[in-house]
């Protein structure tokens, strides 16, 4: 009788214990939401460039530069406050990011800056031509790359 | 009578490797297959490097630019049968694969043995490979011998038993070995071409094929996706209902790793595409038109 009020007493504090463990998940989804936001805006960006890169759409030096400068920007917004502890794939199930990017911090950092100096170079570039715009392109889609192979989930 | 036992069985277990030994040919390859190579075409073993994919298992972890070219190996795979590492197959003499005979490397792409005869892991996607022209293989022999030397040792594989007993591979392959192209139905031009890059060479069905209990790929399920072996998620399939992006956009896909919505790739496609974007567009086409007609 003791034994299995005691056991009912610690099943709701366990329970309660797991409730309160996941809070923080509900808390960072902000967070979560707010960086996919920032992916989904460097995807309609590059998107316009990758277009005009495939050929599918013409190239337009006005509109690539528009599309790089965005990218450029996006590149300079610091990442403080995106990734906090706990919001990595368990948090939701539309989220990617695998736990290595909390243990490989400064990789993953170094990792979106290279997006910059890519995202920077592709700046400078974008506006002078097809062809200059192209070669910028693809330094940008491999600091893309990179940061995926290690860091995100595959579907 | 436990030792009459252990005797017997002990003779037994012998007697069936003698028996191994004695039904599978110690060199596969014949003089008659290496008398028909042309020496080997560099170009077009660069070709079948990056279609191949070797360079994805057999470089460091993490490599990128010219360091692909060196393929030292030691890239680790935890399986379920326990942790394989990539070999050196750099052309180090003692290390690599610098001494082996072009017999020898065809032997081991083709029939999946190392240069001692006995049977090599199917990690090393040999039932792939045993698919591919063995004109293309001489070629890649070539192009690998002009790659650069690096003297790392390669790491024996860490498996649990009884999967470390390797002429228990013997069975394995008189089983998967021989089986042939998965997609037997009727193909365009194209698409046959494409059929042979993914099939022969770039071994696709690896990862995006769910496998049966011994590891081999399931060619009833073939290229419908299967559970990610490096991690949580799922590989995608491919298959027409399924990836449902026009035939440009897939071919576009492999070269510069945007989807039709311009997310990038992830994982280890990250490197696959590093591998792809070294092949002619009408190549990458081939293989967007075999996706499509796949059934």
């Amino acid at each position: 009788m003791t034994f299995s009020a005691s056991f009912t007493t610690k099943s709701i504090l366990l329970a309660a214990a797991l409730a309160m463990a996941g809070l923080p998940a509900i808390a960072n989804e902000g967070a979560i939401g707010a960086r996919q936001g920032q992916f989904k805006i460097m995807a309609l960006n590059i998107g316009v460039l990758g277009g005009m890169a495939r050929g599918t759409v013409e190239y337009d030096a006005a509109q690539a530069q528009i599309a790089a400068d965005n990218l450029a920007a996006i590149s300079q917004l610091n990442q403080a406050f995106n990734w906090p502890e706990g919001s990595d794939m368990m948090a939701a199930t539309t989220n990617r990011a695998l736990p290595a990017i909390w243990e490989n911090q400064d990789d993953f950092l170094a990792k979106w800056a290279a997006f910059g100096t890519a995202a920077t170079g592709l700046q400078a570039a974008a506006g002078n031509g097809l062809e200059a715009m192209q070669a910028a392109l693809g330094p940008v889609g491999g600091s893309c790359g990179a940061c995926h192979d290690a860091y995100r989930q595959p579907q | 009578m436990w030792k009459k036992l252990i005797l017997s069985a002990s003779l037994a277990a012998f007697g069936g490797f003698l028996l191994i030994w004695a039904v599978f040919p110690r060199s596969p390859i014949t003089a008659s297959t290496m008398a028909a190579l042309a020496d080997p075409n560099l170009e077009n073993g660069a070709r079948v490097f990056w279609a191949g994919g070797c360079a994805s298992c057999h470089a460091a972890n993490g490599a990128e630019g010219e360091a692909r070219l060196i393929l030292a190996g030691g890239r680790a795979f935890e399986t379920e049968f326990g942790t394989f590492y990539a070999p050196n197959i750099s052309p180090d003499a003692t290390a690599g694969i610098g001494d082996w005979t072009m017999a020898q490397f065809l032997r081991a792409m083709q029939h999946g043995r190392g240069p001692n005869g006995l049977p090599l892991y199917p990690a090393f996607p040999y039932t792939a490979y045993r698919l591919a022209d063995p004109q293309d293989m001489a070629d890649l022999y070539g192009y690998l011998q002009s790659l650069p030397a690096d003297p790392s040792l390669s790491r024996d594989h860490d498996l649990t038993f009884p999967f470390n007993i390797r002429p228990a591979l013997f069975f394995w392959q008189a089983l998967y070995l021989e089986r042939g192209y998965a997609v037997t139905a009727p193909l365009s031009d194209e698409a046959l071409r494409g059929r042979y890059l993914v099939e022969a060479l770039a071994h696709c069905g690896e990862c995006h094929t769910s496998r049966g209990a011994l590891g081999a790929v399931d060619h009833g399920a073939w290229l419908r996706g299967a559970p990610n072996p490096s991690g949580q998620g799922r590989i995608p399939p491919l298959t027409p209902d399924e990836l449902t992006w026009p035939k440009d956009e897939i071919a576009a896909y492999l070269n510069d790793g945007f989807t039709p919505s311009f997310d990038s790739a992830g994982g280890h496609m990250v490197d696959v595409i590093r591998n792809m974007a070294m092949l002619q567009p009408d190549d990458r086409a081939a293989i967007a038109q075999y996706l499509k007609e796949l059934p």
